[in-house]
């Protein structure tokens, strides 16, 4: 047995080698199940009676991949800059924070406050995003620490807020704020919590951003930029340009995915580890999946919010934590990034020659 | 006078885990592998160490629990050297897996634990003067010994190293598993020692403090030691302070991680970042570049 360098593998064996990496993913959180004490059969077809099955388990897929779609194609054109943006999750909340913040304090006539409430989200996240990329371009500090770090202190922030000055009016028990007025939230789909003009924004940044990167100057330059640095400072890129652009992007949609979530789902600002359950991590696997492609981040992110809405069923069927979801986001991971190397190599059997 | 040493004595051991933790990554950091799986690993130690001590109840066997705890990091960080030294995958992204994996097991498996009482809670000292030993071991293997150098070297220049016949991929492996099984061993301190249960997210971003303290110490034992105590005395101060002076306790529960983005902006700015091993990231192998 030996192995041979593979210089571009062919898109189908990139799929095999994915598809591959899933399917073992599956088989390992099988194992998973098992010394947890379920069958994991009985798991698997309790997710996918509980998710795909049933009408109602259609809108929850669809409800939890519209934050993963919106941040997922950021961090595809993150990730592809080598701009490692793991502060989604923080992100999020400071866009749900600025929208909040518009919507309960701003007297705006009720046309505008939803477009407001969006673009205060929006410019709420980019900037909790603009801050890592400050710290890496002017100090070289490594994002993947500070984004991370401001996940903490954006959830902070939040308790912060809704235990204090945002206190609302009638709580008990949990802490949140007051309820946004009924022209602050967003539609929904007749019946169900998807909130679909969320939904179509992330479809359109899926394709817009799609046409950036393969399209656009600026989406060359962000491919340089991350595949080779030093080519691009030999073009004479200015890289510093290119990555605050990207951190922008990345975490604007993320404070979108915020908005959506505040205004489409909890219609309050709410206690952070409910009103995120998440996704700024589970986005990560949304986008690796993608390799690179904001466009196959319409398939990805339906995957994962498939997983998302597995773990509610396994949460109330079976009485599972749902920490089960972290399990499924690690392992998923691992083989993912692990199977990359058949890509790079091909197994050949036999004698060299 | 008083106030300061018992503040010192509670530093250090609020400071205990940091240390224990920043050394671990600290080591498989100098041998050219970033592990940020910390988190993960040691919400892993924490389980398995409360666990076994749990399980097999009476006293005398702290040692068999804190053993479980180092094994259950190791095994957790065996995976990370196969998926980014044998398979050569991007060392962050595995990491990042690890902490997601390791947080959602433990939070899983360890279910069945919460809120279940230990009877037998073990000294602190101990773990703090077997911390401050390891830092000075440590310190002097890396830099007075000839396995310290190989391992440098293997951080440094893989290629060098192995032209001179140092086994790369070893010696790698065995410094992920050993700071593995140090993240294991920081968490076995939290669910044994520090606060004698378990609950879900008890690691509580420590681990993420350590990896970000080892970029602060500028990969140096020794100082890491001063590290771990200024984290330390902040959490002292976190909670001696809370609720006095009117200052909401979010802002002092957000502190540490703020001072760590400001701590790593000054290391940036001192030019510490080239402190890092030259091949820190890379996955090595022979015959490429």
């Amino acid at each position: 047995m030996r192995l041979e360098p593979l210089p571009a593998p062919s898109p189908l064996r990139v799929l095999g080698v994915t598809l591959g990496a899933l399917a073992l993913a599956f088989l390992l959180v099988g194992g998973v199940f098992l010394a947890y004490g379920v069958n994991p059969l009985e798991a698997y077809h309790t997710m996918l009676q509980g998710t795909l099955l049933e009408a109602k388990g259609w809108q929850e897929v669809l409800r939890r991949s519209i934050p993963l779609l919106l941040i997922g194609v950021g961090l595809t054109l993150a990730f592809r800059t080598q701009f490692f943006n793991i502060g989604a999750e923080g992100q999020l909340l400071l866009g749900a924070v600025l929208a909040a913040g518009v919507a309960l304090f701003l007297p705006l006539p009720a046309p505008l406050s939803l477009p407001a409430m969006a673009l205060a989200g929006a410019l709420g996240g980019a900037l909790w995003c603009a801050v890592a990329a400050w710290l890496r371009l002017r100090f070289g500090v490594n994002e993947i620490l500070t984004t991370l770090m401001l996940n903490y202190v954006a959830q902070s922030l939040v308790v912060f807020l809704i235990n204090g000055p945002w206190r609302g009016k009638d709580v008990r028990g949990y802490i949140y704020s007051d309820r946004l007025a009924d022209y602050q939230q967003l539609p929904v789909l007749a019946g169900s919590s998807v909130h679909w003009p969320t939904l179509l924004l992330g479809v359109v940044l899926a394709l817009g951003l799609q046409l950036l990167l393969f399209r656009t100057t600026l989406g060359f330059r962000m491919r340089v930029v991350g595949e080779n640095p030093e080519a691009a400072r030999y073009l004479g890129l200015a890289q510093g340009r290119v990555l605050f652009a990207v951190a922008l992007i990345t975490g604007g949609v993320a404070g979108l995915a915020g908005v959506g979530e505040l205004a489409g789902i909890h219609h309050r600002l709410i206690e952070p580890t409910r009103l995120s359950s998440g996704y700024g991590f589970t986005a990560i696997i949304v986008a690796w999946l993608a390799r690179g492609h904001p466009v196959l981040v319409l398939l990805t992110a339906p995957l994962l919010g498939l997983i998302l809405a597995g773990g509610d069923v396994l949460k109330v069927s079976l009485n599972m934590p749902f920490r089960i979801v972290d399990v499924f986001g690690g392992v998923m991971l691992l083989c993912l990034i692990g199977s990359e190397f058949f890509l790079r190599y091909r197994l050949r059997w036999g004698r060299g020659g | 006078m008083e106030e300061l040493f018992s503040a010192l004595a509670r530093a250090l051991s609020f400071g205990t885990p940091l240390l224990i933790a920043c050394l671990g990554a600290l080591l498989n950091e100098r041998a050219g592998v970033v592990n940020l799986g910390v988190e993960g690993m040691m919400a892993l130690g924490a389980l398995a160490g409360f666990a076994v001590a749990y399980g097999s109840g009476g006293d005398g066997n702290l040692w068999l629990a804190v053993s479980a705890a180092m094994l259950a990091g190791a095994l957790a960080a065996l995976l990370h050297g196969f998926v980014t030294i044998t398979l050569g995958a991007n060392q962050f992204v595995s990491g990042l897996a690890l902490a997601m994996l390791g947080l959602g097991m433990a939070g899983l498996l360890g279910k069945r634990y919460e809120g279940l009482p230990l009877f037998n809670q073990p000294p602190e000292w101990p773990f703090t003067l077997g911390a401050l030993g390891l830092a000075l071991g440590l310190a002097f293997v890396l830099g007075a010994t000839r396995l310290g150098l190989a391992l440098r070297s293997v951080g440094e220049n893989p290629a060098a190293a192995d032209l001179l016949g140092v086994n790369v991929r070893a010696l790698r492996y065995a410094a992920v598993v050993a700071g593995g099984a140090l993240a294991g061993l920081a968490g076995a301190y939290l669910s044994l020692v520090y606060r004698p249960s378990w609950t879900d997210g008890m690691t509580a971003g420590l681990g993420w403090i350590a990896v970000a303290l080892v970029i602060f110490v500028g990969w140096s034992p020794l100082r890491a030691i001063f590290g771990a105590v200024f984290f330390g005395l902040l959490y002292y101060l976190q909670f001696r302070l809370q609720g006095q002076m009117g200052i909401p306790t979010e802002v002092f529960a957000s502190l540490p991680y703020l001072l760590v983005i400001l701590v790593l902006a000054l290391s940036g700015l001192r030019g510490q970042q080239g402190n890092a091993p030259e091949a820190l990231g890379k996955p090595y192998r022979r015959g490429e570049r």
